[in-house]
């Protein structure tokens, strides 16, 4: 199949980007939406041209690297998918696409389709972890916690980190990331003890970084390629409401 | 106390929904009008005059003003914030297919309801508190006759059903959305709310909508 594609090119961080148009032909529809990408920046290393830079790492959907905008739709057309887990069987031969960079001020772009997303790792350094000693694996086998629980827990810990939901949401905020991290430690006892401190620290690194308001619009829980629930903002407000009231 | 977004949606939360429990009171006292004409008269002028009076209702007036100033103020500064925080713009933008429009819009709805009520301010509750009003039988002030001959006015009755409607929408997602931002995550309680918020924003807006229609194709003055 043929498409038309017009990505985004922008040289590095500070200068000002533009959509370039490029045709692609003899993509196959088995191929993922990444390969398609790697063809043509076979062809651009051919003819000599700067090739389309873009962030990648599995490619089996689990690891959050890679991420853009496709035809206005973080992750393209389908939900609860990474942009590697998309296939050319999605689109049709003959095809205009548009493919952009995840945007928000918190995500600047590095170059091309690549952006910075430090600003997701200061929201994990600023309280995201359990500073007690839990031990080796024997050891934490040894705290008993209800089945449901940990489900529960690692259905919030599934996320990602990839950022659709920021670069989804209207107000760019990362809601659904700090909720999906809180909800994930509150839930067991290890994360359970430092909660109220933890949850004020993310809430506020999560301003300081230049997020927006959630305003529950949910866009995000539909686009998150590991279908974390938006639930989890409400488990961030209780947290954080909880806190306002009892912490010292 | 540091301002976070989680406290400014506090705000937004905790004054919608003083707003939206004044919209019941609102809706019950205004249902009178539906009333036939002279038991309506007489009832709804005392009922005016009975809220002018109470030092109850003087603290929930003002806890109204506040509730409507800090709900618009803070809309302002969190619409603010949010614009900055989107950076730089799509320029093919398709976000729109995975949220609802009204949650997209709650400044555009909201903003509506504000000129609505700032011409409902001027034109019911200066009128009453500092206009000169005629008094009906029970020496009571007239308001059911301004409000009666304002709805003989078509283009007054489209302009309050059509902020009806962009309040309707405004609850719908409201609601539930304050709900949130209190901290209700229990699946099958946040799911309860929903359905509350549905029937809550269809019979506010249902109800407020009716009573235009009906003094505009029933009585005439």
């Amino acid at each position: 199949m043929k498409l038309y594609l017009k990505i985004w090119r922008q040289e590095h961080r500070e200068s000002k980007g533009d959509m370039v148009s490029y045709e692609v032909e003899g993509i196959s529809e088995h191929m993922s939406f990444l390969e398609m990408l790697d063809l043509l920046n076979e062809r651009l290393i051919k003819k000599g041209e700067r090739v389309i830079e873009f962030d990648h790492d599995c490619r089996e959907g689990i690891c959050g690297a890679c991420g853009m905008m496709i035809n206005g739709r973080a992750h393209g057309p389908l939900s609860g998918t990474t942009t590697c887990q998309l296939h050319m069987r999605s689109f049709k031969d003959g095809e205009t696409v548009y493919i952009e960079p995840f945007r928000a001020a918190a995500f600047p772009v590095l170059r091309d389709l690549k952006i910075d997303r430090s600003a997701f790792d200061h929201i994990i350094q600023s309280g995201g972890y359990v500073s007690a000693s839990t031990g080796q694996a024997p050891e934490s086998n040894s705290i008993l916690i209800a089945h449901d629980t940990t489900e529960a827990a690692f259905d919030a810990a599934a996320c990602i980190g990839c950022g659709a939901c920021v670069a989804t949401c209207k107000n760019s905020s990362a809601a659904l990331f700090t909720s999906a991290k809180i909800t994930h430690l509150v839930l067991l006892p290890q994360g359970k003890l430092e909660s109220a401190d933890r949850i004020i620290q993310m809430v506020n690194q999560m301003d300081e970084e230049g997020f927006g308001h959630c305003s529950n619009t949910e866009a995000c829980e539909v686009e998150c390629p590991q279908e974390i629930s938006a639930l989890h903002i409400g488990r961030m407000n209780y947290e954080y409401n909880k806190a306002l009231l009892i912490r010292k | 106390m540091k301002q976070t977004t989680l406290i400014y949606k506090l705000v937004m939360a905790t004054s919608g929904l003083f707003l939206c429990f004044f919209l019941i009171i609102h809706l019950l006292g205004n249902l009178q009008l539906l009333s036939p004409p002279a038991v309506a008269r007489e009832q709804f002028n005392w009922y005016s005059h009975l809220l002018s009076g109470n030092i109850l209702i003087k603290i929930i007036s003002y806890v109204l003003y506040l509730s409507i100033i800090a709900h618009a103020v803070y809309a302002l500064i969190i619409t603010r914030v949010n614009i900055k925080a989107q950076g730089s713009k799509y320029v093919y933008d398709k976000r729109g297919k995975v949220s609802s429009w009204n949650s997209r819009n709650m400044g555009v709805l909201g903003t509506i309801i504000l000129i609505f009520l700032v011409i409902h301010f001027k034109d019911y509750w200066y009128i009453y508190k500092f206009g000169n009003l005629p008094l009906d039988v029970k020496g009571n002030k007239d308001l059911y006759s301004i409000v009666v001959s304002s709805f003989q006015q078509g283009w007054y009755v489209i302009l309050y059903e059509l902020s009806f409607i962009a309040l309707g929408f405004h609850l719908l997602h409201g609601f539930f959305s304050a709900a949130r931002t209190l901290g209700l995550y229990h699946r099958k309680y946040a799911a309860a709310i929903r359905v509350v918020g549905w029937i809550y924003s269809l019979a506010i807006t249902l109800g407020f909508m009716l009573i235009p229609i009906f003094i505009y194709f029933n009585l005439n003055f």
